[in-house]
């Protein structure tokens, strides 16, 4: 029986909704079908050749970064690596089309990023060594700490941004993010509260295959993650995120585009990870040859080197030069990680609160008498022997 | 946490408010005049006053930059604010109930309790988080929570919790001030129900991070905090027609704990009980029988007893009477405290 049908209900005519219309057209918030592509293209044509070069060194200078931090991890001098190789467009133009006032906050995957922003290369890599959790001061520099739950720093990136705007500051807050933390309940919530508060960020997702194992595939149904944007109310650009003048360019408009207060974008960048998720990880067990070197034949550095050479930008001697400045970065590295840090074990109490609570005291004086007592051990093994 | 920015019961204008309600909201209202870099924030807190009409008028009188209404995500809230504190802003987010604030976990838990530790102080977090906690105004489920255990546990936070009206002002102000991130437990049955609390109960003025006794007695301690200690004044009063003297401490904070204040107390009366309504197992209440023991042990005539809701997820409103400690509850326990056997 329907209402139509019971007794009494005659009269009865559904009424019409309220007038509704969407708040926003979403065409303009779609992102392109294919990703977006400088290099190889008539596009290419209009790019800055100083930029380009200056890029070129970059991503070279990146790429050794990753093989020397690796390499570290096989002597022991990094806990763990999780390697950007293959990524080096999107790490280098992500800390380059930033201003100093800007802020960058990076995941654990993007040491990179922070070293292309200007920091020293062995305090970048103080969280990952293991000494402790960030090995610089983020007001100074102006880059959060390497954030390693997924996702978790991109509210913080809305916050600060809009705290700036508040304060009446001139910043933009670039979030990185991989294609895993798209699936987190902090990367919608990051989002909403962005285009709802038109706050100055820009999101930047690399997506480059694979959430330690999990393919793309079983990570979101979406047609493209830069897709995701337009249900928030902001545009999603798609673009090839091994294509350095390409990712230079969304990203520097996306950056001004928030600096002139048009609000938030989604970028998601296409990429790949060359090595596995980490140098603990085996990533033959989830991915075969073929597409490795289906990859490496679109690898970054030979794209932009490809566009370089053709168009006579750069020559052996350029070619030479920026591998000889990534040596040299390479043999500091080594040899600032050689240096074996220095911890104070006192140090535990000193920044949990602004002032240590009685009970952090109390377990204060008990370790500092055990490290006493381990001195005079050391100092006197046969008075230990004999107790 | 050592600035006594207000003295609680001081300060003029926080003369006599009417109820908890209202000295909150009073605590908002000033601590947003003096300080431009205070920002109110959460769901509903806006032209609704937040459901319980605590920050009532703060977005007439600061505007909505100041007193925000936020997209409903308490994680995307508390994250924002890790932000704006980043950013030199002192937030007071609001999380509307005590369960609600569980989405926010991993904010609290990862970042808030830690920032300023995994940047070796460089980025300390000054922001409150004032969550309406436990039971016994007949909500649904996920209304009535208290949470103090997971707060206690995790290192970096404070966790206050105001049973008083004085206190209810005084430790919000201090909260707000505090260059560390505050867990703010507001026990949302005394928001209006003065006659709860003992009005001629001593006002005493004490920081963040003390313990204040309530109640002077000789023959056993009552330990408790926020909601539960009505309560025990009660069934201190009640005690006198069978001899026993209570003395009554309110613990005002969790974290960081007044070990001084209570094992003071217990040294002189041999006997204490800790009354709080949150299940007891895995509670505040074990931690706190054992900081006791390790103190006093010499000084006990009988083991530390605890009082507290019953091990179960909070039940319906028909039958939370039974699982929130009551006065009878608590003399039973009291008489225990014999230890005859």
């Amino acid at each position: 029986m329907t209402i139509q049908e019971m007794p009494g209900s005659t009269a009865y005519r559904p009424s019409p909704a309220p007038a509704w219309q969407p708040r926003t057209d979403p065409a303009p918030l779609l992102p392109d079908s294919e990703p977006y592509r400088v290099l190889g293209t008539e596009a290419a044509a209009g790019a800055d050749p100083a930029l380009l070069r200056r890029l070129y060194a970059e991503l070279v200078r990146g790429r050794r970064y990753n093989a020397q931090a690796t390499a570290l991890t096989r002597q022991g001098r990094l806990a763990v690596y999780p390697s950007s190789t293959g990524q080096e467009a999107c790490e280098v133009t992500a800390a380059m089309v930033l201003r100093e006032q800007d802020w960058l906050f990076p995941s654990y995957r993007d040491t990179l990023a922070v070293v292309a922003r200007g920091l020293d290369p062995v305090q970048a890599l103080t969280l990952l060594r293991g000494d402790w959790h960030t090995g610089y001061d983020p007001r100074e520099t102006r880059i959060a700490p390497l954030c390693t739950p997924l996702a978790t720093q991109l509210p913080h990136a809305v916050g600060l941004a809009h705290a700036a705007r508040l304060k009446g500051d001139d910043v933009v807050a670039l979030a990185m993010v991989g294609d895993g933390g798209t699936s987190e309940g902090d990367f919608h919530e990051a989002l909403n509260f962005a285009a709802v508060w038109q706050a100055p960020v820009v999101f930047l997702v690399q997506n480059n295959g694979f959430a330690i194992s999990v393919p793309l595939a079983k990570q979101t149904a979406a047609p493209s993650l830069a897709h995701k944007a337009v249900g928030y109310g902001m545009p999603g650009r798609l673009v090839d995120g091994n294509d350095a003048a390409a990712m230079h360019e969304v990203l520097t408009e996306a950056v001004e585009r928030a600096r002139r207060g048009g609000g938030p974008t989604l970028i998601e960048a296409v990429t790949y990870r060359m090595e596995a998720h980490t140098n603990a990880d085996d990533a033959t067990r989830y991915r075969g040859d073929s597409e490795v070197d289906a990859w490496r034949a679109h690898d970054p550095i030979a794209l932009l080197e490809r566009e370089l050479t053709t168009r006579g930008l750069l020559d052996d001697d350029g070619i030479r030069e920026a591998k000889e400045a990534a040596e040299t970065m390479a043999a500091d590295l080594r040899a600032g990680m050689n240096a074996e840090p220095v911890l104070d074990p006192m140090d535990l109490f000193t920044h949990v609160y602004a002032e240590r609570t009685e009970q952090l005291r109390e377990q204060e004086a008990q370790l500092r008498a055990e490290l006493q007592a381990e001195a005079d051990a050391e100092a006197s093994p046969e008075a230990e022997d004999g107790r | 946490m050592s600035s006594t920015t207000v003295a609680p019961g001081t300060k003029k204008t926080a003369a006599k408010p009417a109820s908890m309600a209202q000295a909150l909201q009073r605590a908002l209202r000033d601590a947003m005049a003096e300080d431009p870099t205070v920002h109110v924030m959460g769901e509903d807190v806006g032209a609704l006053g937040g459901v319980f009409r605590i920050t009532d008028g703060l977005v007439k009188e600061f505007g909505e930059d100041r007193c925000t209404d936020t997209p409903l995500a308490e994680a995307g809230i508390l994250g924002a604010a890790v932000g704006m504190a980043m950013y030199g802003l002192r937030p007071v987010v609001e999380m509307q109930f005590d369960a609600f604030a569980y989405p926010a976990f991993e904010q609290l838990a990862s970042h808030v309790a830690k920032m300023r530790n995994r940047t070796r102080g460089a980025l300390p977090m000054p922001l409150t988080i004032r969550i309406p906690y436990g039971g016994g105004i007949g909500g649904v489920e996920h209304h009535s929570d208290s949470s103090e255990a997971y707060y206690m546990a995790t290192p970096g936070l404070h966790v206050v919790t105001p049973a008083t009206v004085e206190d209810a002002y005084g430790m919000l102000r201090e909260a707000i001030a505090s260059d560390d991130p505050v867990v703010f437990l507001e026990p949302k049955r005394l928001y209006w129900s003065k006659a709860d609390w003992k009005p001629d109960a001593p006002a005493t003025v004490a920081p963040i991070g003390k313990a204040v006794v309530r109640r002077p007695g000789r023959s056993a301690t009552l330990i408790t905090y926020g909601p539960s200690l009505p309560v025990c004044l009660e069934a201190a009063e009640a005690a006198t027609a069978e001899g026993w003297d209570l003395e009554v401490v309110d613990l005002r904070t969790l974290v960081p704990f007044d070990d001084e204040t209570v094992a003071a107390s217990v040294r002189r009366t041999g006997r204490a009980v800790v009354v709080h309504e949150s299940a007891g197992f895995g509670g505040p209440g074990g931690e706190i029988a054992a900081r006791i023991t390790e103190r006093c042990f010499h000084h006990l005539e009988a083991p530390v007893l605890r009082v507290a809701g019953l091990d179960v997820p909070y039940p319906p409103p028909m039958l939370e009477r039974h699982h929130l400690p009551g006065v009878d509850r608590v003399l039973d326990a009291v008489a225990r405290l014999q230890w005859e056997d």
